[in-house]
């Protein structure tokens, strides 16, 4: 066991775990955030997506150990973004959401595209999202939703 | 004055050492028989057989992604090359792969986790290794190489952190260790050297 100190949606929390416990169950069974969603655990379906020093990670692949000094933000803390705020609006316009439970991980991957891609084609979508899932098959939405996004933060 | 006179009788001394143990050393290196063509050959199919090796070739891939296993299948999950060779927003390299191996999950890990440009692809466009011949080229090409010369190339190979990983390669998701290449990392350097001495020759054909 070991104890770590983590900036969460700037906050810093501490835990104390195995070292190799993934971010995914620190998050989850730790601090009691429950946003971030458990689907593969081998990192395939995305829904666990969070931001690892802005970069959208499969927290559950991630030993907490690695985590260092780096922020984490997660699905409770992304609108506080402004880029994010934009993202959960267009959710809520286009109606993405059928089931939900892929869309915590789909939020936190498309604000990463947004972050660095201000204007995406269904290319760069495409690409950006292929690693998160859903069984309900929301993807037509989820495109729209990105475009119209886009477009707030403009 | 005698204080003078003996520090400078040390230096005196200490110049003399220095050149008898650099003429040794040239002495020595000339001693040295040269690596001919032949013995530079074989050494650069040693070479050429850890660089086919699933660890190496699964990121020189010549397509828009990845590859992962002993099989060299395309890398699960999607993901794509990406204009710097690191995937892209939303699906990075580093979405996964953090610094080090992470065991207790399965995924292999090391600093800058990336793919090989696509000029250094060790492979054609339907996934099949490319000949000794093609890599040995595309190697020694510096257009293609980050512009390393002979020296560079066997730095690459003794320092880069992702070639050492690929004798670290950690675990499975199963727990298994993966597989190694064929050399350990010190006969692979070793390979390399003399393949350079020797001037990098390439085998003829295609």
């Amino acid at each position: 066991m070991a104890t770590y100190r983590l900036n969460v949606n700037g906050r810093q929390r501490e835990v104390t775990t195995d070292p190799s416990t993934p971010l995914l169950w620190v998050l989850r069974d730790e601090l009691k955030m429950t946003g971030t969603k458990y689907g593969c655990g081998i990192s395939a379906c995305g829904a666990c997506t969070v931001h690892l020093d802005g970069v959208a990670t499969r927290s559950c692949v991630v030993p907490v150990s690695m985590i260092d000094d780096r922020p984490i933000v997660t699905i409770e803390g992304i609108g506080a973004d402004p880029v994010g705020r934009a993202v959960q609006n267009a959710w809520i316009d286009k109606d993405v959401v059928q089931c939900g439970y892929c869309q915590s991980g789909q939020i936190m991957s498309a604000v990463a595209l947004l972050k660095n891609t201000s204007n995406p084609t269904d290319v760069n979508i495409e690409e950006s999202m292929g690693g998160n899932l859903c069984r309900c098959a929301t993807y037509v939405r989820i495109r729209e939703a990105i475009k119209s996004a886009a477009k707030q933060v403009k | 004055m005698s204080r003078i006179r003996s520090i400078a009788l040390l230096i005196s001394l200490a110049l003399s050492c220095a050149l008898f143990l650099l003429m040794a050393g040239a002495a020595s290196f000339a001693d040295e028989p040269p690596v001919s063509t032949a013995q530079g050959l074989e050494a650069w199919q040693q070479v050429y057989s850890v660089l086919t090796h699933p660890r190496c070739i699964n990121c020189h891939t010549a397509t828009h992604y990845p590859q992962q296993g002993d099989d060299r299948h395309r890398h699960f999950a999607n993901v794509v090359r990406g204009p710097g060779n690191t995937g892209v927003p939303g699906l990075n390299c580093a979405s996964c792969h953090q610094k080090a191996n992470a065991d207790s999950t399965g995924v292999p890990g090391g600093n800058g986790w990336h793919l090989a440009p696509l000029s250094m692809k060790w492979q054609d466009e339907n996934d099949q290794p490319l000949s000794s011949v093609m890599v040995c080229r595309s190697l020694k090409d510096r257009s293609k190489n980050h512009n390393l010369d002979g020296p560079g190339l066997l730095k690459h190979h003794e320092e880069e952190p992702l070639v050492h990983w690929a004798w670290n390669p950690g675990r499975r998701p199963d727990g298994s260790i993966r597989t190694l290449p064929p050399l350990t990392h010190e006969e692979f350097v070793a390979a390399t050297k003399r393949w350079v001495e020797a001037g990098m020759p390439c085998p003829t054909g295609k």
